[in-house]
C-alpha cells in the first residue's frame, strides 16, 4: 500500500483552505500509486465535525486528535502527534501547507523522523519514483526541481498552488489521542487576533488589489479598499514602502520579504513595481497596473496598464466593476 | 546573555539569474552577495537583545565555503563579537543535512538564544532554524516579528494569514526572525575597522546525509505583458470588457 498523509490545517475551529489544498495532493498521490489518503485534524473538542468535509476533496481515513490544548497552535504537541502518526503509517508522502503554521509545523516533524522537506512546493509529480518537486527559489527567479530521495517525502505546498479538487467519499474517522501532552508544551500560544474575518485573506482570495506610495496618504487607501469591495472577491495589499510607513499592517506586504501571491487578478495601484515587490506577485495570471509614470517598471509585466491619475481611474473603475458584477 | 546568531551568504537578487550549464545550479558569474535579508534582521535582533545589558556575547555562525568568511565579517561590523565559520565546499540544498551540521556545532554552547532569518533568500526553505531546535530538543518560535525577552522567558509575535499570534517560550530557546522586529543596522566605519580584529573560529561542517537535492533548475516563462490600453479614466470601459472577455476573471 502506498498511503499518503494530509495534515488538515484547522484554525479557531474551522477548516482552512489549506487543508483542503493538502487533502487534494494527497489524493493525486495516492490514485497514482495506488493508496488511501489519511488526513489528520488537530483541535480543540469540536473539531471532528468537520471531518466529513475532508472526504469530500478525497480522504479515506480522518484521524481526528481533540484536545482542549489544541484550541490554539500548540507546535510541540502538534508535532509529536503528526511524527507518531508518520512513523506508524508506512506513508509514500505526506503534505502540509507552507501556511504560517505548516511551515513551523512541517520542519519539526521533518527532524523528529529525521528527514529531509521539500518546502514552498508549487508543482509535484505524483507519480515520479522517488518523488519530484518543484520550488521556487531566488524570490521566484528561479524554480528549482527537486528529488526527494527519503519517505515519506515531507512536502510543503504554497498556498493556492494546490486547487482544492472536489472527489467526494464518505470517509471513516478515527478518534486518536496526541502524541505528546498538549498541556506540557513549552512554547505556548497565548492569543491569537484574527483580522475581520469576513475579509479574506490574501492566500485565499482570487483577486488582489494592491496599493503603493502613489497613493499619496494612508487615507487614500480606501479608494483600493472600494474597489476591492466591489470585485467581491478581492483582499487587499500593500507595498513594503506603505506597510514600512504604516499606512497598512505589515501582514498586509507583498514581495520579497513579505508575501508571496499568485491570485487570478492582480491590480497594482500607483505601484511603480519596485524588484522586491514584482517577486512578491509576478506568478499573478492576470495583472492590471494603474500608474501615472507611463516608464513605471510594473508595465513590463502588467497585462494590462493604464497610465494616468490614480484618484481620476480607480474611482471610475469601481464603479464600471460594481456595474459589471451587477449586470451579471 | 550568550546569543548565537546563524547567517548565510546569499546573492543578492535584483539581477537576473542564469542556469549553470548541467542545468541543475545558478551561474555565479557576476552575481553579488550579502549576509541574506531576514538574517540580518536577526543580527539587529541580537545586538539589540545584548544592548539590554551588556552582558554575555554574540555569536555569529555561518556554513559554507571560505566566502562565508565575508558575512561572518559583516555580522561583527555590525558588532557581534565573535564568528565561527562551518566550512564546506558548498552548502547543500537540503536544510536537514545543515541543521545537523549546526546543531552539533550549537551543542553545548551555553547559548540562552539561537537566532536565525525566517528563510533563506536564495533556497527560501526556512526550515533549518526549526530543524536545529528540535535537534537540541530546544524550544522554538517561527516567523517572530516582535520579541520581547526577559527574566528567562520571552514573549514573540508571528504573523498569520489573516492574523497574528503572541507566543510565549523559555529560554534557552531557538527563534527565527521575520522582518518587522527593527531595520538592520549599517555597519559603521570603526565597526568596519573593529571586525577585523575580532575572533573568527574556522571548524570544519559535520553535515549530514543529503537527500533532497535539486536536479533541475528553470527560470519561469517570461510575462508577455507589457501592454498599456489607455490612458486616463477613458480607458476604464475598455479595460472592464478585457477583463470579461480575454482574461475572464470579472
Amino acid at each position: 500500500m502506498a498511503n499518503v498523509f494530509a495534515f488538515a490545517e484547522a484554525r479557531s475551529g474551522e477548516l482552512r483552505k489549506a487543508a483542503f489544498e493538502a487533502v487534494t495532493a494527497a489524493r493525486a498521490v495516492a490514485d497514482a500509486k495506488g493508496g488511501e489518503v489519511h488526513a489528520l485534524l488537530i483541535g480543540a473538542p469540536g473539531i471532528a465535525v468537520s471531518a466529513e468535509q475532508l472526504g469530500r476533496y478525497g480522504a479515506d481515513l480522518v484521524i481526528v486528535v481533540e484536545h482542549a490544548g489544541f484550541a490554539h497552535y500548540n507546535p510541540e504537541a502538534a508535532a509529536a502527534t503528526v511524527a507518531e502518526r508518520l512513523r506508524g503509517g508506512a506513508y509514500v508522502a505526506a503534505f502540509f501547507s507552507a501556511s504560517a503554521h505548516g511551515r513551523d509545523l512541517a520542519p519539526r516533524v521533518a527532524a523528529k523522523l529525521g528527514l529531509p522537506l521539500a518546502a514552498d512546493v508549487v508543482e509535484f509529480d505524483a507519480a515520479a519514483e522517488p518523488m519530484t518537486a518543484k520550488h521556487p527559489i531566488n524570490t521566484g527567479k528561479v524554480i528549482a526541481t527537486l528529488t526527494l530521495s527519503a519517505t515519506p517525502a515531507l512536502i510543503t505546498l504554497r498556498p493556492g498552488a494546490v486547487p482544492p479538487v472536489e472527489t467526494p467519499r464518505a470517509a471513516r474517522v478515527e478518534v486518536a489521542q496526541p502524541g505528546a501532552d498538549p498541556a506540557a508544551s513549552r512554547v505556548v500560544v497565548r492569543e491569537m487576533t484574527q483580522g475581520d474575518s469576513a475579509k479574506l485573506d490574501l492566500a485565499d482570495a482570487p483577486v488582489i488589489v494592491s496599493g503603493g506610495r502613489g497613493l499619496k496618504a494612508a487615507e487614500n487607501f480606501k479608494l483600493v479598499e472600494e474597489l476591492a469591495e466591489a470585485f467581491g472577491n478581492a483582499a487587499v495589499g500593500a507595498t513594503r514602502a506603505v506597510t514600512d510607513d504604516g499606512w497598512r499592517p505589515h501582514s498586509d506586504q507583498i514581495g520579497q520579504t513579505g508575501r508571496l501571491v499568485s491570485p487570478d487578478l492582480y491590480v497594482a495601484i500607483g505601484i511603480s513595481g519596485a524588484i522586491q515587490h514584482l517577486a512578491g506577485m509576478r506568478t499573478s495570471r492576470t495583472i492590471v497596473a494603474i500608474n501615472r509614470d507611463k516608464d513605471a517598471p510594473i508595465f513590463k509585466i502588467a497585462d494590462y496598464g493604464i497610465v494616468g491619475d490614480v484618484f481620476e481611474i480607480v474611482p471610475a473603475l469601481t464603479k464600471a466593476v460594481r456595474e459589471a458584477r451587477k449586470s451579471r | 546573555m550568550k546569543i548565537a546568531v546563524c547567517i548565510k551568504r546569499a546573492p543578492i537578487m535584483d539581477v537576473r539569474f542564469k542556469v549553470a550549464a548541467g542545468g541543475a545550479a545558478v551561474d555565479e558569474s557576476g552575481l553579488k552577495y550579502d549576509i541574506a535579508d531576514f538574517d540580518s534582521y536577526a543580527v539587529e535582533a541580537a545586538l539589540k537583545l545584548w544592548e539590554k545589558d551588556k552582558q554575555g556575547e554574540i555569536v555569529a555562525i555561518s556554513l559554507g565555503p571560505d566566502t562565508a568568511q565575508e558575512t561572518i565579517r559583516k555580522a561583527l561590523s555590525m558588532g557581534v563579537h565573535r564568528g565561527i565559520h562551518l566550512k564546506v565546499d558548498a552548502v547543500p540544498f537540503d536544510g536537514f543535512a545543515i541543521a545537523q551540521a549546526l546543531a552539533e556545532a550549537l551543542r553545548g554552547g551555553g547559548y540562552d538564544l539561537i537566532l536565525f532569518g525566517k528563510l533563506a533568500i536564495d533556497s527560501s526553505n526556512g526550515v533549518v532554524g526549526a530543524m536545529t531546535a528540535e535537534l537540541l530538543g530546544l524550544p522554538c518560535v517561527t516567523a517572530c516579528s516582535r520579541l520581547d525577552v526577559a527574566g528567562g522567558k520571552g514573549t514573540a509575535r508571528r504573523e498569520l494569514e489573516g492574523g497574528s499570534e503572541t507566543v510565549e517560550f523559555p529560554l534557552p530557546a531557538v527563534l527565527t526572525i521575520d522582518e518587522g522586529i527593527a531595520r538592520p543596522r549599517l555597519p559603521t566605519l570603526p565597526g568596519i575597522m573593529a571586525a577585523k580584529k575580532k575572533p573568527l573560529e574556522v571548524r570544519p561542517a559535520q553535515l549530514g546525509e543529503q537527500r533532497l537535492r535539486i536536479t533541475a533548475m528553470e527560470l519561469p516563462p517570461e510575462r508577455a505583458g507589457g501592454r498599456i490600453i489607455g490612458e486616463g479614466a477613458a480607458a476604464v470601459p475598455e479595460l472592464v470588457r478585457l477583463l470579461q472577455t480575454e482574461a475572464k476573471v470579472l
